[in-house]
């Protein structure tokens, strides 16, 4: 099983004024590694998610996510903006992004570690130590060491 | 206080998760527990049913529709969309701690839905024996009531209750039918009068206990679909059933109508349909079209064949008397043994009194042994179940130790049909020790000559029977061998019904 995130998927200072160019980066990152084999496609269904209801949650959080065809295996990326990002979120916009990427099937170990990243993101001490990181291989360090369990 | 949640969201990789998080988070810091059934892509554990039947609350904090949820129908509930459980944890964690107090536990306003306790990942096998033992925990009390209340018919109205309910000729004296044949004919208020007036409350109870007893298979057919599939899958299980049981099919039938139903009320649920239709699915077509289906399956697959084969068995039976007695009262003995009250039973049971009505008032002859045999070899198996749960309790869910209590009475009684709920949960086990128990007992009753001649009733009628006490002891050594092949058998299996016990005792209101 490969990394859930990589040192490549991470954008410690994201430049973006609206989700969907937000979205992007991130994806962008994932085409280049080959995580996602059609960029737009990819896109395109996680706008379509994002139209059924909002992303953003309380404290400053957007999670764009989709279960989709263009996804290779269960990834990752994160981006931090200082400024924030609308996400849709009622407090304000997201100054973390955790775009969630799952392929269509899935083997249930993946799965379940998008299930745990997930509860992850929902405690605060987490929050806060990727908000502290130093490098993009520290954020990576904190995923490992938290979600995975390596 | 003890809560249960449901979380789900429309891809189920992320706030299905979060909202379970939040709402663990939130119930921990405010004193509570909780489970949290997290209905998304990386599968769900299903609430455990001991501590589902025990909480306080349900907190539905789910975008999609919460799956089996008549689970928490005797629950008061806190409706919300996933993302406020996220949002606002401690909330809905207060809502329902409000919902909870507004309506406490026993407080009557709810009663529990059934509930089975299916394991969703089981091994075949076991799922298996888990359908059937819902079925067969729901069926027991139709047994205890219709069982007892019949053995009570004959205890005070003695052999001639039968003949004045249902109408016949008993010592010279013809009677009306006064109470109506199930199942096309109940007791009802307008014969109430003429029924108590021939054949007295002794007939009451006995007819009352038919129609409880008519409901056996229906309900075990009903329950063991329900645990197949759900809510669905009780209008064609118990319409199968019935028709199970209007065709004489008897419980092994209702096995098979069971299954079926549950099968075609499993396959519907789970069709992709358009969503215009998917809203008259649960409350029309998939009634219709799974009843309709189970009627094909029962009338014309399984009817048809039962006719000829009781017919073919008769004719054989019919064959076979005259001949070595001691083969006759072991095929008798099998034949009763075999499926309790179902088709092949009723064809040894109705060679036996068609030639007791054959030899008029005589007092000795062939086939007074024959009904002596019939009887004896139908009593073996409900008493040696009933010895099984004594001797080896924890071979048996507590229900069937229940049963077992009651496994005497109907023994004694003549009344086979108290053996079901064993040999239902376990057929491949029970029948066979049955059948050997009974055989004995045949064999044995045709070699000691004991001659009976009533139809029914068991010790009841101890006075109609030559040689009583040979009588007895041919029962009890069948009674004794169909205890040890039951223990026996069930203690070479690996799972033992009281392993299976926690799967599928209903869960009390």
């Amino acid at each position: 099983m490969s990394d859930l995130i990589t040192a490549d998927f991470v954008l410690l200072d994201l430049q973006a004024d609206t989700k969907d160019d937000a979205t992007r980066q991130l994806v962008q990152r994932l085409a280049a590694a080959g995580r996602a084999t059609d960029l737009e496609g990819f896109l395109a269904d996680v706008r379509k998610r994002e139209e059924q209801m909002p992303t953003g949650l309380p404290g400053g959080i957007g999670i764009p996510h989709a279960r989709s065809a263009h996804i290779t295996e269960p990834t990752l990326a994160f981006a931090r903006s200082s400024k924030g990002v609308d996400y849709g979120a009622e407090d304000g916009p997201a100054t973390l992004i955790f775009l969630i990427a799952a392929p269509e099937g899935g083997g249930d170990e993946h799965l379940k570690i998008l299930a745990a990243l997930a509860r992850k993101l929902m405690r605060s001490e987490f929050r806060d130590s990727l908000r502290g990181a130093a490098t993009e291989q520290d954020i990576v360090d904190i995923v490992n060491r938290e979600v995975v369990g390596v | 206080m003890k809560f249960v949640a449901v979380t789900s969201c429309p891809t189920g990789i992320a706030h299905t998760y979060m909202a379970a998080e939040a709402l663990e988070q939130a119930a921990k810091a405010a004193g509570h527990e909780i489970v949290v059934e997290t209905q998304g892509s990386a599968g769900s554990t299903p609430i455990d049913p001991e501590y589902l039947a025990n909480a306080d609350a349900a907190i539905f904090a789910a975008d999609l529709e919460v799956r089996n949820r008549s689970r928490f129908d005797h629950l008061p509930t806190v409706v919300a969309g996933v993302k406020k459980a996220i949002s606002d944890g401690p909330g809905l964690i207060a809502a329902a701690v409000a919902k909870a107090e507004a309506e406490p536990k026993g407080s009557g306003v709810r009663t529990a839905a059934p509930a089975t306790k299916v394991e969703a990942n089981a091994s075949v096998g076991t799922r298996v024996r888990q359908w059937l033992m819902t079925g067969v925990s729901y069926m027991i009390p139709f047994v205890a009531a219709g069982g007892i209340l019949i053995a009570l018919g004959f205890m005070f109205g003695h052999d001639e209750v039968v003949t004045k309910l249902y109408g016949g000729t008993f010592h010279g004296v013809k009677y009306a039918d006064v109470a109506g044949q199930l199942p096309l004919g109940f007791p009802t208020g307008q014969n109430i009068d003429t029924l108590i007036a021939q054949a007295g409350y002794a007939g009451l109870c006995f007819a009352l206990g038919k129609v409880a007893f008519f409901m056996l298979v229906p309900i075990l057919s009903g329950f063991i679909a329900f645990a197949i599939a759900d809510r669905p899958g009780l209008v064609p299980g118990i319409v199968g059933g019935l028709l199970a049981a209007a065709i004489g099919a008897g419980f092994l039938g209702g096995l098979v109508s069971g299954g079926a139903a549950g099968a075609i009320a499993y396959g519907m649920t789970r069709l992709r349909v358009p969503k215009g239709i998917r809203g008259v699915m649960p409350v029309v077509v998939i009634p219709l079209v799974s009843t309709a289906l189970i009627g094909v399956v029962m009338l014309i697959l399984v009817g048809k064949p039962i006719a000829s084969a009781q017919s073919g068995l008769t004719h054989w039976l019919n064959s076979l008397s005259g001949s070595n007695a001691l083969l006759l009262g072991i095929i008798i003995g099998c034949m009763m043994a075999f499926d309790m009250g179902g088709p092949v039973n009723k064809v040894a049971y109705t060679f036996a009194t068609a030639g007791l009505a054959s030899v008029g008032n005589a007092t000795t002859g062939a086939p007074l042994k024959v009904m002596a045999a019939t009887m004896a070899a139908g009593m073996t198996p409900p008493l040696g179940l009933a010895l099984a749960t004594v001797v080896r309790k924890n071979l048996f869910t507590h229900a069937e130790r229940e049963n077992g209590k009651a496994g005497w009475i109907l023994g004694a009684s003549f009344v086979t049909e108290g053996a079901i709920p064993f040999a239902a949960a376990d057929p491949l086990r029970v029948i066979p020790a049955g059948m050997v128990g009974s055989a004995l007992t045949g064999a044995l009753v045709m070699s000691f000559g004991n001659t009976l001649r009533a139809p029914h009733g068991g010790i009841w009628v101890l006075p109609l029977i030559g040689k009583p006490i040979l009588y007895i002891l041919a029962i009890i050594i069948g009674t004794v061998v169909t205890t040890a092949g039951v223990v026996v058998l069930k203690q070479m299996s690996k799972t033992s019904d009281a392993d299976l016990e926690r799967a599928v005792e209903p869960v009390a209101a």
